[in-house]
């Protein structure tokens, strides 16, 4: 009866049609919107005239935006395409912000008040090259004084006024490359710097307002050059020759070239390899020898002589005109927790103008970039303020010794998402505070009354709307019933992990992960590491934080332990081998300690946590525990098994090496692997089984060992509409990822990628571009066991002669078939996901990050395979909707409502305690959270559920019943006394 | 319910004699390769095979098939090869196919034959070997049946357990694309119990089943909007429900009518005989009476 029951509990759920959609008021109750812009790469200051003080920064999340000096609020940013990256940034005429972005090949001028696009203007390109742009620092609305921007082996002068190109010149000759674009100060000769084959120095001297060459010369040099410049004046560029050893000064005043060399040798003793630094100090350079600073002055002769040097970890701004014709710049440099800022004159580099310390949190890493500003004092003094940007990628302005905001610009570029329960809230310490008042109880059912009476006021509203916030508790840092509150862990790319809060989204701890072996190690993947909840109480869950030396993949992996209570490091190892893929395995140690495989680029697998405990529980699965690997450059997919333990001198027993059991070959002439995917290992499926129509039983195929793969054409792997229909097919594949038995195979003749997948329960979604109907579709697959078919009869149930308790083997050839149907969708999607609930019970939505950064949640009835044109009574019955050739876009089930996930890349689902709710986090360069509940509440009561009108109700009633039964028995006395 | 038990008996009796009998013919040789799906039996390329002396016996059928001259046909052969455990790959068997070229350029292997070596006596050792340590037995193929060198190899294996029936019952899927061969499955017909026991095959010789198998067209995305405006207002006019008795419409109100109808008849032939003006507590009395 309760299998009957619990069979029938989906269809019931899924019998009214729930569209899921908020009320204005509701908004901002459960949910919570971060903006963030990434890191910062270029910073300009804008302190002209304008009483509010902004910096425009550019950053490597292609953002550009303008914050507020004084409080680090966005007055606006624009976040530009993925491929749309900013090569520089300046503010022209004191009212336009120029950008250079793509290569050198878009410029756009955004007003700088309000953020508005003012023009933009798409420069010819013809191959890749540096990309340099220059803005005039002048005020003058003047055509002699254009933008010049290098790009795409062109240089073209552009109005600043209206985005129109004056004149551009090619300098696409072969071997020739652009290193500076230089123009003097009031001058209209542009001078263009270049390299021929590395070994000849080119200069061009441009006429500003014509594009006319004055004149050109050139000048070999035997060494040749290593390509690492930087410009001390406007006059003279500092260059390394090609063995990093000489120091060549290049000179080319009215067009003159001279070279000067000065071995590295003769400026510092025993002498390495030397790197020139990026900022732009004027008459001097700094060049990197040794792990140390070098400050060298270039003399009038392009002469050079070390002024002085610095350990290590110092950053440097550019250097920023103070006075006349004083020029300051400013360095910061660690001591223990502290940082120190100075600001020095270029000229006389012991005249220190500022010396400030602060203190400085050790979870930001180290400074990584310095911007400089000065302002002018109450005292008419000149002061000065640093914006810098840490190795977490934070970004924090400096001003008068202290820090007067920052901003935690890590959170921008998530690379992997997982949650974490809270603490359970311990007896003694109560961590709510304690009810208000009697009076003030009363007084907040009263007006949640009023409220869902529909009497109240607007300001009554607004104090509903707070209490409603208040009295949820929902920013208490322990566990609730419900499972609401719950941490968010974000691992960033800068290698920084944030625990936030699901109840407002603060950071409640951040930990930057850390190695012995390399300087700053890379974050790549997060996993739940031990989550205590039958044994091992005591101790605090906690997550297993991958991360790596190096963006090359067989570079060494870090493994860091953190306490996701504390958020402090338990320990952290440098494993000494590569990590290509990590494996968590369905088995725990006693202490609840998840077992981990990490392969590596060997071949070889290793085993974590390394203990005997753990080896011996792994020696018991040894035969089962199969993996695969995705090789999708050659178009092969490969199925392993665990052989034997390592040999070798190096190797220890938690290693083991692994034999390849099955191989698929895509051909490489017809078939390009474009996405794969499998089921997230932790979904839970409440229902094995689908009740038909016609009381019919369909077993889902539920397998946690399925892998989804799509290849498309070689020609289609291009951008969509590269290629013609016939030209490009698409095909699916679900694979066995045991024995590689490929299960389903489906071809899409004329269609194209890219594909977004998801992939739940028994089902498949994907979506994908039809060039034949001009539209982008989406196809579900769903699989479902024929070998459990015959298990429909009662009798076998009741006598045990099913197989339904019969393990289940990948060996065995499935019985499976599948069901497939594909709909038209209108919009381009950037990321699917699937809502997940405790048990598995609630019906399913698919979430949709549309191109729009906005999430569609869109019923999984939508796209069941099952729809028909004209379903009968009892299908209409069971949840099956007409067949309609689009899937319905309903504007009020963005579950984002207003807001923009802005370059939305990911969306994680995770359930709550509560069966009907789920958590579902989106992250880009923006940050949202809400909570979703896929059938509606059906388990919970409203959080404005009013107790008190049930209580007034109650009351009411029971002193009616009183009241009415008091006058029966009075009137039935006087009718006995009649 | 016990037609339908006798049904499916009878049914499962002629299913499981055509499984044993093991036909030494194709059973399909059509040269048509249509959707997968549709109909898995026509579409599929079945080939069995079995000890040699079956092979013996087929062989005047494929000579007939051979001399079939046609242009644009060409003959295949791709050895199967196996390995026992970690061993290397050692040859085991032949695919010998025709090649068919299609005007639109593209390729389809038809009439698949496979001639299955039997085991000597090392392998059957080695075989016995992966018994007894419930190891793997892993075969390969080529992954471009035209051009077999310097290519990638399919591989597939299968716990060698799960192999030994009655002789040694093995089937193939192979999934090809053109001339390529993407992927094989490989393993026994029917289930492979999971604590798999340790059984040494009877006979040691193989019972050969292959299916080629092709990629599925996806079924196009239906464009019906027209025709769902069209079919909803002819539905209102068009296709009105069934109409349904009286009876069947209107049980609902009828029967509780009749019950009313009923009742008030007793009530009111009670009332007749009961005398007038009595009271509750009388009319109590005088019942059992009145059944007297």
């Amino acid at each position: 009866m309760a299998i009957r029951v619990f069979l029938l509990l989906p269809v019931f759920l899924s019998s009214a049609i729930v569209s899921f959609s908020l009320y204005e008021d509701q908004a901002g109750l459960a949910d919570w919107h971060q903006r963030y812009i990434g890191k910062v790469k270029h910073a300009v200051f804008h302190t002209q005239k304008t009483g509010r003080k902004r910096v425009i920064v550019s950053t490597e999340e292609n953002v550009v935006a303008s914050l507020d000096l004084r409080h680090g609020e966005i007055f606006w940013r624009h976040v530009l395409g993925t491929k749309d990256a900013i090569d520089g940034v300046g503010i022209a005429l004191g009212k336009y912000v120029i950008t250079l972005s793509s290569e050198g090949s878009t410029l756009r001028a955004w007003n700088l008040p309000d953020g508005q696009m003012v023009w933009e203007t798409a420069l010819h390109s013809a191959h890749h090259s540096k990309s340099l742009l220059s803005v005039p620092i002048n005020l003058k609305v003047d055509k002699d004084y254009p933008i010049t921007v290098f790009g795409g082996g062109y240089l073209h002068a552009v109005s600043a006024l209206d985005g129109e190109v004056l004149w551009e010149k090619d300098f696409t000759a072969e071997g020739f490359e652009v290193q500076r674009v230089l123009q003097p100060l009031g001058s209209t000769v542009i001078y263009v710097l270049g390299f021929v084959n590395l070994s000849e120095a080119v200069v061009y001297q441009i006429d500003s307002k014509s594009g006319e060459v004055l004149a050109q010369k050139s000048m070999a040099f035997p060494g040749g050059f290593s390509g690492e410049i930087s410009s001390v004046s406007s006059d003279k560029v500092v260059v390394l020759d090609s063995t990093k050893s000489i120091l060549v000064t290049i000179g080319f005043l009215d067009g003159d070239i001279s070279f000067q060399k000065t071995p590295i040798s003769d400026l510092v003793e025993d002498s390495g390899n030397a790197e020139i630094l990026s900022p732009l100090l004027s008459n001097m350079l700094a060049v990197k020898v040794n792990k140390r600073t070098v400050f060298v002055k270039v003399g009038g002769e392009g002469k050079l002589e070390v002024v002085d040097s610095l350990s290590d970890e110092t950053a440097m701004s550019d250097s920023l005109a103070v006075a006349d014709d004083q020029e300051a710049f400013a360095s910061v440099h660690h001591e223990g927790s502290k940082i120190h800022l100075m600001v020095k004159l270029v000229n006389e580099l012991d005249n220190v103008l500022l010396r400030e310390t602060i203190e400085m949190d050790q979870h930001r890493g180290r400074v990584h970039k310095v911007f400089m500003n000065n302002y002018i004092r109450t005292d008419r003094s000149n002061g000065f303020r640093a914006l810098i940007v840490m190795e977490d990628h934070s970004l924090l302005l400096l001003q008068q010794g202290a820090i007067v905001w920052s901003r935690e610009e890590g959170l921008a570029s998530v690379t992997d998402v997982t949650t974490a329960e809270l603490p359970v809230e311990k007896d003694g310490v109560s961590v709510a505070k304690v009810e208000h008042t009697l009076f003030e109880w009363l007084k907040g059912h009263v007006l949640k009354l009023k409220g869902s009476l529909l009497l109240a006021s607007p300001e009554d509203v607004v104090a509903i709307q707070e209490l409603r916030v208040k009295s949820s508790g929902k920013n208490k840092l322990t566990r609730d019933h419900n499972g609401f509150r719950k941490l968010i862990l974000a691992l960033t790319r800068g290698g920084k992990l944030f625990a936030l809060h699901t109840g407002d989204g603060r950071i409640v701890w951040s930990m930057l992960l850390k190695s012995q072996a390399c300087e700053r190690p890379n974050g790549i993947s997060l996993y739940q590491w031990q989550v205590p909840h039958h044994h091992a109480m005591d101790k605090n869950p906690s997550v297993l934080v991958v991360g790596r030396c190096g963006s090359d993949s067989s570079a060494p992996g870090v493994l860091s332990f953190v306490d996701v209570y504390t958020g402090k490091e338990i320990t952290s190892s440098d494993i000494g081998h590569s990590v290509v893929q990590v494996l968590p395995l369905p088995f725990t140690d006693s202490t609840e300690q998840r077992l981990h495989l990490i392969a590596d680029t060997v071949g070889h697998v290793h085993l974590y946590p390394k203990t005997s405990e753990a080896l011996s529980i792994f020696q018991r699965e040894f035969q089962n525990i199969y993996w695969y690997t995705v090789e999708a450059d050659d178009g092969i997919i490969r199925g392993h098994v665990m052989k034997s333990s390592c040999s070798g001198e190096t190797a220890d027993e938690y290693c083991f090496t692994t034999r390849e059991l099955w191989t698929v070959v895509f051909p490489s002439e017809s078939e390009k692997i474009i996405s794969t995917l499998t089921r997230k290992s932790n979904e839970v499926v409440h229902t094995q089984a689908k009740v038909n129509t016609d009381q019919d039983l369909l077993y889902k195929y539920v397998s946690k060992n399925l892998l989804f793969v799509a290849t498309v054409s070689p020609k289609g792997a291009g951008e969509i509409g590269s290629v013609t229909p016939e030209e490009s097919s698409l095909v699916v594949y679900l694979i066995d990822t045991i024995t590689g038995r490929i299960l389903h195979r489906l071809s899409h003749q004329g269609c194209q990628g890219p594909v977004h997948a998801v992939f739940s329960e028994n089902w498949v979604v994907y979506h994908y571009f039809n060039l034949r109907a001009h539209k982008y579709e989406v196809t579900v697959v769903e699989i479902y066991d024929q070998s459990r078919a015959e298990n429909k009869n009662v009798w076998k149930l009741i006598l045990g002669k099913h197989n339904l308790t019969a393990p289940i083997t990948s060996y065995s050839r499935p019985e499976v078939f599948t069901k497939s149907q594909s709909y038209f969708f209108a919009q381009s999607v950037k990321t699917i996901a699937v809502t997940s609930t405790a048990k598995g019970i609630t019906s399913k939505q698919l979430l949709i990050g549309t191109i729009g950064d906005q999430i569609l949640a869109l019923d999984k009835r939508f796209v069941d395979p099952r729809r028909t044109l004209n379903p009968s009574q009892a299908e209409k019955e069971e949840g099956i909707i007409p067949l309609t050739d689009s899937l319905p876009i309903i504007p009020q089930s963005y579950v984002t409502h207003s807001h923009r996930v802005e370059g939305l890349r990911g969306i994680v689902t995770a359930p709550s305690k509560l069966e009907s709710t789920t958590h579902v986090f989106a992250y880009g360069v923006d940050l949202f959270y809400t909570r979703l509940a896929p059938s509606k509440t059906y388990d919970s009561l409203t959080d404005d559920f009013s107790y008190a009108l049930l209580l007034i109700t109650i009351v009411v009633l029971v002193a009616a019943i009183y009241i009415t039964w008091a006058l029966s028995e009075k009137k039935e006395l006087s009718e006995k006394w009649r | 319910m016990a037609k339908l038990t006798l049904v499916f008996f009878l049914s499962f009796l002629i299913f499981s004699s055509s499984i044993a009998f093991q036909s030494d013919e194709l059973l399909v040789d059509d040269d048509e390769f249509g959707l997968e799906g549709a109909k898995p039996r026509s579409t599929d390329l079945y080939t069995s095979s079995s000890s040699p002396q079956q092979q013996q016996q087929q062989s005047p059928t494929i000579r007939r098939r051979y001399s079939d001259p046609t242009d644009l046909d060409s003959k295949v052969q791709f050895t199967l090869e196996h390995a026992f455990g970690d061993s290397d790959f050692s040859p085991a068997g032949t695919f010998s196919a025709r090649l068919k070229t299609w005007s639109h350029g593209g390729k389809t292997l038809t009439k698949l034959r496979f001639s299955r070596n039997d085991f000597s006596a090392e392998e059957k050792d080695a075989f016995k070997n992966l018994l007894k340590g419930d190891d793997f037995y892993r075969i390969r193929l080529p992954s471009n049946v035209v051009s077999p060198r310097g290519r990638e190899f399919v591989v597939a294996s299968v716990r060698a357990r799960c192999l030994p029936r009655d002789g040694l019952d093995e089937h193939f899927i192979i999934h090809m694309e053109g001339a390529n061969i993407l992927a094989v499955s490989y393993g026994s017909p029917g289930a492979c119990q999971y604590p798999r026991q340790f059984k040494l095959p009877a006979k040691w010789s193989f019972n050969s089943h292959t299916i080629l198998k092709s990629s599925e067209q996806a079924p196009r995305t239906p464009i019906f909007t027209e025709e769902i405006l069209g079919s909803e207002n002819a539905e209102g006019e068009v296709e009105p429900p069934p109409e349904r008795s009286f009876w069947a419409k209107y049980w609902m109100y009828l029967i509780p009518l009749g019950l009313v109808v009923m009742n008030a008849v007793t009530q009111a032939s009670n009332m007749a005989e009961e005398p007038t003006g009595g009271q509750a507590g009388g009319a109590q009395v005088q019942q059992p009476a009145r059944r007297r």
